[in-house]
């Protein structure tokens, strides 16, 4: 197998494998039953979806341009900054509108 | 020819993801629930914008994926502290 089709291989297999994590992570969107069980979905998108189009976009740079692309790597360096921010405040932003929805009813029942 | 399928193919399931997104952002119980489906259009988005980058074999849409992280970041944050300040909005 020649270096282009083999690097053409490799960003196929990596895009596919891609999108089939991402239509995961929709999927358990769509079907898990409660608010705090649903975050747990999209972070597979925001890693492994991301780390796996990420790498298939720096293999079809590099061996398409001069040298290697690693530019790209900064979407995964911002994402993974920005993902973990994102999911503690609407996690306590759920608690709080829990609470304050049947707080009243059942004290003791927080968390 | 095979990376062009598989292209295809992965817009295709990105396609199908945003779909599912947005059938819950359109179902979601409570506000919270479409903010965390409007974070993870966003993410979808931008995955699709790296692997339009393939496609067109154009560095230029590089930039345009890390502006939908950031504005997707943002976005989500202001929803998120919006939702904290205990008005519901239902």
């Amino acid at each position: 197998m020649n270096p282009a089709s083999l690097a053409e291989a490799v960003v196929a297999t990596l895009l596919l494998g891609s999108g089939v994590i991402v239509l995961i992570a929709a999927l358990g969107l769509l079907r898990l039953p409660d608010f705090f069980l649903r975050m747990h979905a999209p972070a597979l998108a925001s890693t492994l979806g991301a780390w796996l189009a990420t790498f298939a976009s720096i293999v079809h740079f590099s061996h398409r341009g001069q040298g290697v692309a690693l530019h790209v790597w900064l979407i995964i360096i911002v994402l993974s900054i920005t993902a973990p921010v994102t999911t503690m405040v609407l996690a306590r932003a759920a608690l709080f509108r829990r609470r304050a929805s049947d707080g009243a009813a059942q004290p003791g029942a927080g968390g | 020819m095979s990376l062009s399928l598989a292209i295809s193919l992965t817009l295709l399931l990105y396609a199908l993801a945003m779909a599912v997104g947005v059938l819950r952002v359109l179902r979601g119980p409570r506000a919270q629930d479409r903010v965390l489906a409007l974070d993870f259009l966003y993410i979808v988005g931008m995955l699709m914008m790296l692997v339009l980058a393939i496609r067109c074999d154009s560095e230029m849409y590089f930039e345009g994926a890390l502006l939908m992280v950031l504005l997707g970041f943002v976005g989500s944050l202001a929803l998120a502290k919006f939702l904290l300040r205990g008005e519901v909005i239902e």
